[in-house]
């Protein structure tokens, strides 16, 4: 069984139309990547798995079931982590808002729910950092940070909105040599402008444009275009490679 | 200065002043660190419309401009939650309208015209004993909602999206929020008065936040210095006979600058 099945889904804005009869099964321990130009849908995509959005046209199961059932499992890392850089808050506090209202204390924080934090703050390296302002760090940090909040709860799928965005190469390219390793046991769905990159690391690349066209990249090396004679950067990329 | 400390009337302020610095210390990191100083200060001149509804009807002052600040309160988050983009353009009107209603009724009450200035500048040595309880009360509401709510409030406070998808209530924290404010901009406004409260809202905080890693800290800090600004300010105004809103505000943004000039040259 797929852990996320899309099916006929469609969805409109004040009657425009961003997303149209959209079909798309995930696999476990899958690398998806989400491509596409600026308002094509992709963050309206995100929103709608997160059961942010509701579905009215087409269904979603996330884990055969409403999206909304399902929060648990699914870790989320928002776009822009430079905001409210000001605020007076430590790493671990912030890593902390990923446990969920259940087996909570009357107040503060109960004693396994920082060992988990801290546990997950390990797990992407961060671990030294956990009582620093989240403000010090810099911006490839801060997203690893944001990657440790949203492992916090354990999902079994970890979906980021645009990751490397605003971080440099280096740290690029680290954001996603972790997810590599963090791929070994969790479904990862990344949006991501940078086509290059993904290349490298993905699994299965979609191209959101109003539709959805799948890039398998297990055929990388076929000539033609792919089924819907649509072309992008990914055959484009391939092309490249091709004549390398 | 120490036989002043005799006089009821000055043991009064000095306890009004702690208390609500203390209060305002915590609310005011809030409304800083959720960008509402713009919100405080629409509810906090749209609360003189409720002094002049209080003052033309013999009704309590307190009673009065609580009403207004909670409905005020109220009003902005409606608007939060359905015209975002057009927040500011409410929030001038509510802040216009307040300021008039409250100008007018004070004007057509019969034999009043005394105590204007009072609710401009504040008037901390007319506290009175029910002040104190109202004050007190409120602070230890505050105090109990921030160790009960703290995770959920923080959580919406620096990242209200997240807050969301982990199935906290957004819009009620937020509100809730907002009405601590507004019980607090009621009470501040007694010791400095309506144009300066934010100011008392913001000039502490904006130096505890320098100096803290936690929210709650940031809290703690902006209450101390708070109250220590008050009680200089209080002492001066005694000392030199002038008014007690302005002095304090005053000794508030020295240690400001004081502030800032030492963290420059370190």
């Amino acid at each position: 069984m797929s852990i996320i099945e899309i099916k006929n889904l469609s969805f409109s804005y004040d009657k425009q139309k961003i997303l149209e009869n959209i079909n798309l099964n995930v696999e476990e321990k899958d690398f998806l990547a989400i491509i596409g130009p600026n308002g094509g849908g992709k963050s309206t995509l995100l929103k709608l798995i997160l059961g942010i959005n509701p579905v009215k046209d087409g269904s979603i199961r996330t884990f055969g079931e409403v999206p909304k059932k399902n929060l648990s499992q699914i870790g989320y890392v928002p776009q822009n982590t430079n905001v409210n850089t000001d605020f007076p808050i430590k790493v671990i506090e912030v890593v902390l808002m990923g446990h969920i209202g259940t087996k909570r204390p009357l107040f503060g924080y109960a004693k396994e729910e920082t060992m988990c934090a801290m546990g997950a703050l390990a797990q992407v390296g961060m671990e030294k950092f956990a009582n620093e302002r989240i403000g010090s760090l810099s911006g490839g940090q801060r997203q690893r940070v944001m990657i440790a909040r949203a492992l916090c709860a354990h999902p079994k799928i970890l979906i980021l909105d645009e990751p490397t965005s605003s971080i440099d190469v280096d740290g690029q390219k680290q954001i996603y040599e972790l997810l590599k390793e963090l791929n070994a046991y969790i479904t990862i769905i990344v949006v991501s402008h940078d086509v290059s990159v993904i290349m490298k690391y993905a699994t299965t690349v979609v191209h959101i444009n109003k539709k959805l066209t799948y890039h398998d990249m297990s055929g990388q090396h076929s000539d033609a275009p792919n089924r819907c004679n649509h072309f992008c950067e990914v055959e484009m990329f391939n092309k490249f490679r091709e004549v390398k | 200065m120490f036989e002043a400390l005799s006089f009821p009337f000055i043991q009064n302020a000095l306890i009004a002043g702690v208390l609500v610095s203390l209060a305002s210390g915590i609310i005011g990191s809030l409304i800083v660190v959720n960008r509402m100083v713009f919100l405080a200060g629409g509810i906090a001149h749209t609360a003189y419309g409720g002094i002049g509804v209080a003052v033309f009807l013999g009704l309590p002052i307190f009673l009065g401009a609580s009403v207004f600040a909670v409905a005020a309160a109220l009003i902005i988050s409606m608007i939060t939650l359905k015209h975002r983009e057009r927040m500011d353009t409410f929030i001038g009107l509510m802040w216009a309208v307040g300021m008039a209603l409250g100008v007018v009724l004070i004007d057509l009450t019969p034999g009043y015209n005394a105590d204007f200035m009072s609710y401009l500048f504040g008037s901390i040595l007319a506290v009175s004993q029910s002040d104190l309880y109202f004050m007190g009360g409120l602070l230890g509401m505050i105090v109990f909602i921030m160790i009960f709510w703290y995770r959920d409030i923080l959580a919406v406070s620096y990242d209200s999206e997240y807050a969301n998808l982990r199935g906290i209530n957004v819009q009620f924290f937020y509100t809730l929020i907002l009405i601590l404010s507004a019980l607090t901009v009621v009470v501040a406004i007694k010791v400095v008065g309506l144009i300066l409260v934010i100011a008392l809202l913001t000039i502490p905080v904006y130096i505890a936040e320098k100096l803290s890693n936690t929210l709650y800290m940031m809290m703690i800090l902006s209450g101390i210095f708070s109250s220590i600004f008050t009680l200089i300010g209080l002492w001066i105004s005694y000392e030199y006979d002038i008014a007690s809103g302005a002095s304090i505000i005053l000794i508030s943004a020295v240690s400001l600058f004081l502030f800032l000039g030492i963290n420059r040259f370190k």
